[in-house]
């Protein structure tokens, strides 16, 4: 088992240090989910189909994060609230080149 | 006023098994969605896309999984109320429930099965601070009758499918459409989208990509919208305009049910499951992903063992008195209310010479 760490600031602007394991098949929406970081029924509605944008997230380090793909940016060009550093948390699944990673959620819609 | 053995707020998988249950126990169900069609979730949001752990099905589409579900309980002759979101509980002195809708359509059953799911599909409102003052007058976040927009201006916003299809169909009704999105790409159908773009050439829509809108401006009415087109500002541009219709899809909420005195925990609704996902209100009952309890998954597997059971329980409050059984759909067959009957063949019995 391996674990990175990452940092999340949560929508009450608190930040918290989490492990996050690369061998599971999680993301980062998964990740807030089992800290339970957001209110059940506020994050990762869809499930992790990028076809809502309640896990949208910043990444406020500068990581060298996967590119998007087609379904992710065409979710995040009807999310609220969107910034240029903004992500799915569903569509980031955890490896090592997370190490590190600091990302801020987005508010609720 | 509808009048039924078990109501069943929302039709989605779990609900509209929980009809097949109903059934076996000659029980029957109406059922309330505020979807137009049932389905729920699987219909709504991801229809063509595969699910892989419904026992017995390798793999089945979101879509099929509902198609097959509908003729599983065509026999047992289900009704629906569809369109309609599920407002007001009210509990009778016998004891039975009252239903009422946002259209006022009245539901009145012993039994009330709540299997809302996320809760009930809303649109996604864009979050400007003066819409709440436009809302009904200028501003629409569906389109009930087109006839409405004749001969006026309209600003529709948004990059799927429902932004592209009345667009084009307004193009024929409104004297003006502007289509905004906030990238040049859109996802929808390829059709829908090669008929925007020849619309486009020929001016019938005015499309401004990438823009957003980012102000609303009007006396009493709408008046106009601000559209931003790039992070400077001085590029922003106001556009005149009858209506504006933010089309950004629908997002589920779990709305005035949340006002029914249930007992909610994480945004579902605590049930009992050591035995039949009652509630803290006897006679009304919650299935599926709008439930807790210890060691929930919300899985519609999940919801159709709980359907099963809450129909059980749902037997015995109606019948307090009676005894029963139950039998395997293999032995009893499935003996419809529209007098169909399926049942398995009977063994041939003959002598071997």
């Amino acid at each position: 088992m391996s674990d990175i760490k990452i940092k999340i600031t949560d929508r009450e602007g608190i930040s918290h240090e989490v492990d996050a394991p690369t061998d599971m098949n999680m993301n980062l929406m998964e990740v807030v989910r089992a800290y339970e970081l957001a209110p059940e029924g506020t994050i990762g509605i869809c499930g992790g189909m990028a076809m809502c944008a309640s896990c949208q997230c910043y990444v406020q380090s500068n990581h060298h994060l996967p590119e998007k793909s087609d379904d992710e940016e065409a979710m995040l060009s009807e999310a609220f609230n969107l910034k240029e550093n903004s992500r799915l948390g569903c569509q980031l699944n955890i490896s090592d080149v997370m190490d590190g990673l600091e990302v801020e959620l987005a508010p609720a819609e | 006023m509808i009048q039924t053995d078990i109501l069943i707020i929302g039709a989605g998988p779990t609900g509209l098994f929980a009809v097949f249950e109903a059934g076996l126990l000659k029980l029957k169900c109406h059922l309330i969605d505020a979807l137009p069609q049932p389905g729920g979730q699987c219909t709504e949001l991801y229809p063509k896309k595969p699910i892989y752990d419904i026992p017995g099905f390798p793999e089945v589409l979101a879509g099929s999984l509902v198609d097959n579900l509908m003729e599983q309980i065509k026999p047992f002759q289900p009704g629906f109320t569809l369109g309609e979101r599920a407002e007001t509980i009210e509990k009778l002195e016998d004891g039975t429930f009252v239903v009422t809708t946002s259209k006022g359509t009245k539901h009145q059953a012993p039994i009330v099965a709540i299997a809302g799911g996320l809760g009930s599909f809303e649109p996604r409102k864009p979050q400007l601070e003066n819409i709440a003052a436009y809302e009904d007058n200028g501003v629409a976040y569906m389109i009930k009758d087109p006839e409405v927009y004749r001969d006026k201006k309209v600003v529709i916003a948004g990059g799927g499918d429902s932004a592209l299809d009345w667009s084009i169909f307004l193009s024929d009704v409104a004297s003006e459409v502007t289509l905004v999105h906030r990238r040049n790409e859109f996802r929808g159908a390829l059709d829908s989208v090669e008929k925007v773009q020849h619309l486009k050439d020929l001016g019938k829509i005015k499309l401004i990509t990438p823009g957003e809108i980012v102000g609303l401006q009007g006396i009493d009415t709408l008046e106009s919208v601000i559209i931003r087109k790039s992070t400077d500002a001085a590029e922003n541009i106001m556009l005149e305009t009858d209506y504006f219709i933010p089309l950004f899809g629908l997002s589920p909420k779990l709305g005035p049910i949340g006002d029914w005195g249930l007992e909610i925990e994480k945004n579902a609704i605590k049930v009992d499951n050591t035995l039949d996902y009652q509630t803290n209100i006897p006679g009304i009952y919650a299935i599926g992903d709008v439930n807790t309890y210890p060691g929930k998954l919300k899985l519609i597997l999940c919801g159709f063992h709980e359907a099963t059971l809450m129909c059980q329980s749902a037997y015995q409050r109606i019948f307090p008195d009676k005894k029963y059984v139950m039998k395997y759909t293999t032995v009893g067959g499935v003996t419809g209310f529209d007098g169909t009957k399926k049942e398995a063949p009977k063994a041939v019995v003959k002598a071997i010479n």
